[in-house]
């Protein structure tokens, strides 16, 4: 090639770049991507940028949604709320068309006021603060992972229609996850106002022996106990329990749904219940998210990678189902149609939450924690 | 009110508070013969509740009787307790004998973490299961939903240990000499008393009852990791307290004060403030009666 062909064709090459791009941006799906992708947080927010990749490499590949790219903006928050209203505001203004994020709760609190103004779909795949959906303020916001609360509105929900719970003893570690979840379930027991909360007690970790709290259940004729913590205590309390001849059935939560307890408790597990994650790690798609990641990027996914994958997958489905990406209509179609993602079929609720996801209620059957159906 | 709830509580706390007498009595017999506080004590525990629970797998493969396996169990994490307890006092303790007070304590702290640590090395850092091996008497069974036939035998076991203890104390040449050094070392020596001796008899002694609670408590609560003889020997530390440290019937009325106050305080106000009615009494203690129930003022020796 001579060097006036090789200008020529720079020249060529640019203009045709030229204007190929303007078109072409002006034909593209915006999705934002918020959350934190640098600072100590950053391990809960780069997952959820990967996964948001995967998710759009294979889209435009296979020709886009309805003939049009997906382009990401990415957007990092550290979590940190001050960030999190500056990355909203400006991705609202650059003209993003949903937001995958953000992966805090506080700083996806502090955002949802502008996505609600701006009115542009947030889906979170980690913020699990109960109040994000609960609330009713954002109606923008959606989300591909359990709220906190809802292993307890399980378990109290079990309790109470499944086994008949009528007095219900409350019991905790003390801790932030176990107290937590046995003052959601405090909560419920007494809004549902159809079982009573006969006792509401902290006990300490490591005593080595729980008989005070245990001749308490029987003084109160407790017919069920709901257990917030993790399994040492847990066994402790289940195995004084039987072996005071008291049979309250025993509901906890996924601290407890592990395999130590029953290797602990021995014959006192049995009939335990537990609440713990669906199970998805057989779902096709979840194996086929896990190796495109492994393919794109040479490694294992990190947290909430699936979630923010079913995230991406949702809304984009959404966009391709409405043929728009008008506010209302994806709206719609995200809370009437199912989609196949790596967490479930999924389809989300008024107020936002994903219905098919979050938590299944576990029994101790013959030495092994078999799902309820 | 409700007397059945009020023995129920006071039942629960019986077994509670021989638990920490047990572990309390090596507690004040160390620091009644060498002023010493001495924070490994309920490493030794655990390490006999882990001896327990080897001995316990190894014959039960073999499929020895409960109550065999039992005697065993408690036999064995004797003898090795004891070992410890002398192998620690001559490594950590003895060399430090004419140091400066703090210096054994800060020993002791590290004796504490190097026994925590070389359980989670040569054995493993998380929960095991440990097996029942007191079967369900047939007799307590009318009563088993208050007072366990577990129970039982922890509060009769320590019962007899420390009657056995006291009299041991009382009554033998051995027990004398121990009462002499504890008294004033220096001239217990010049009256010919071998105290390297008795010290080491101290923690063999100290250690071996640790070793029965550390099996029984076990098999009591069903679990065991390497963390148990830290919340265990902070209790017993305090029953000590309470009941006048370097007092041998001291320690088994504050391991019982202690047991029953918890009990109680648990059953009619709430467990969410066991500890804290706890360390309120050794607070409260402290600064009113900081000798203990028992404890003698210390005379200041001219």
């Amino acid at each position: 090639m001579t060097f006036s062909g090789l200008v020529k064709s720079i020249i060529t090459g640019l203009a045709v770049t030229a204007m190929c791009v303007p078109a072409f941006a002006a034909d593209t799906i915006k999705m934002g991507v918020a959350g934190a992708h640098s600072g100590d947080l950053a391990s809960y927010g780069l997952p959820t940028v990967n996964a948001a990749k995967v998710v759009v490499e294979k889209i435009n590949a296979a020709g886009g949604i309805n003939g049009k790219q997906v382009e990401l903006l990415i957007q990092d928050d550290q979590c940190k709320p001050e960030q999190a209203t500056n990355v909203a505001t400006k991705l609202v203004s650059d003209g993003a068309n949903v937001v995958l994020g953000h992966i805090c709760s506080g700083a996806t609190k502090a955002a949802l006021p502008i996505y609600t103004e701006g009115k542009l779909i947030a889906m979170s795949p980690s913020a699990t603060n109960p109040m994000l959906t609960q609330s009713g303020d954002y109606p923008t916001f959606f989300r591909t992972i359990a709220s906190d609360d809802m292993q307890a509105r399980l378990g109290v929900d079990f309790a109470i229609e499944k086994l008949g719970a009528k007095k219900i003893a409350v019991l905790h570690d003390k801790g932030d996850y176990g107290k937590g979840y046995a003052e959601f379930a405090r909560k419920f027991i007494e809004e549902g106002g159809k079982a009573e909360v006969v006792m509401f007690e902290g006990v300490t970790p490591g005593a080595p022996d729980y008989s005070a709290v245990v001749q308490k259940i029987r003084r109160f004729k407790a017919d069920t106990v709901i257990y917030g913590g993790y399994h040492p205590e847990a066994s402790k309390i289940v195995s004084q329990m039987r072996k005071k001849r008291i049979k309250a059935n025993f509901v906890s939560d996924d601290g407890v749904k592990d395999d130590t307890f029953i290797k602990v408790a021995g014959k006192n597990a049995e009939g335990v219940y537990a609440s713990g994650p669906i199970d998805v790690s057989n779902l096709p798609m979840y194996k086929e998210a896990i190796a495109a990641h492994v393919k794109m990027f040479g490694s294992e996914p990190g947290a909430f990678y699936p979630a923010a994958y079913a995230a991406a997958v949702a809304m984009l489905t959404a966009i391709e189902r409405a043929d728009s990406t008008d506010y209302d209509a994806v709206t719609a179609k995200l809370r009437s149609e199912f989609v196949d993602t790596p967490v479930g079929k999924i389809k989300f609720n008024e107020k936002g939450d994903a219905e098919g996801v979050g938590f299944s209620m576990y029994q101790v059957q013959n030495g092994k924690y078999v799902e309820l159906k | 009110m409700d007397w059945e709830f009020f023995i129920e509580l006071g039942l629960g706390g019986l077994t509670r508070g021989s638990i920490y007498a047990l572990i309390a009595i090596g507690y004040t017999m160390v620091y009644g013969i060498i002023e010493l506080i001495n924070f490994a004590h309920g490493e030794i525990y655990m390490l006999g509740a882990f001896t327990g629970l080897i001995v316990a797998g190894v014959m039960g493969i073999y499929g020895f009787p409960a109550f065999a396996i039992l005697l065993m169990a408690i036999v064995i994490a004797i003898l090795y307790c004891a070992a410890y307890g002398y192998t620690m006092e001559k490594v950590a303790y003895k060399p430090l004998r004419g140091a400066a007070r703090l210096s054994p304590l800060i020993s002791a702290i590290g004796m504490s973490l190097f026994l925590q640590n070389y359980i989670i090395l040569a054995q493993t850092s998380d929960f095991l299961p440990f097996p029942t091996l007191i079967p369900d008497f047939e007799f307590m069974e009318p009563i088993a939903h208050i007072f366990g036939s577990t129970d039982l035998v922890i509060v009769v076991a320590s019962a007899v240990s420390m009657v056995a203890l006291t009299l041991f104390i009382k009554f033998t040449k051995l027990g004398k000499a121990m009462r002499a050094t504890a008294q004033n070392r220096k001239m217990a020596m010049l009256l010919g008393i071998n105290a390297d001796k008795i010290i080491s008899t101290t923690f063999i002694i100290g250690s071996s009852l640790a070793a029965l609670g550390g099996v029984l408590i076990s098999t009591h609560s069903g679990q065991l990791n390497f963390m148990i003889g830290f919340i265990a020997g902070v209790k017993a530390f305090t029953a000590a307290v309470l009941g006048g440290i370097g007092s041998i019937p001291g320690a088994m009325l504050g391991g019982l004060f202690l047991g029953l106050t918890e009990s109680y305080a648990a059953g009619y106000i709430s467990s969410d403030y066991e500890d804290v009615f706890a360390f309120s009494l050794l607070v409260i203690f402290l600064i009113f009666r900081p000798s203990g129930i028992l404890g003698k003022a210390p005379v200041e020796k001219v």
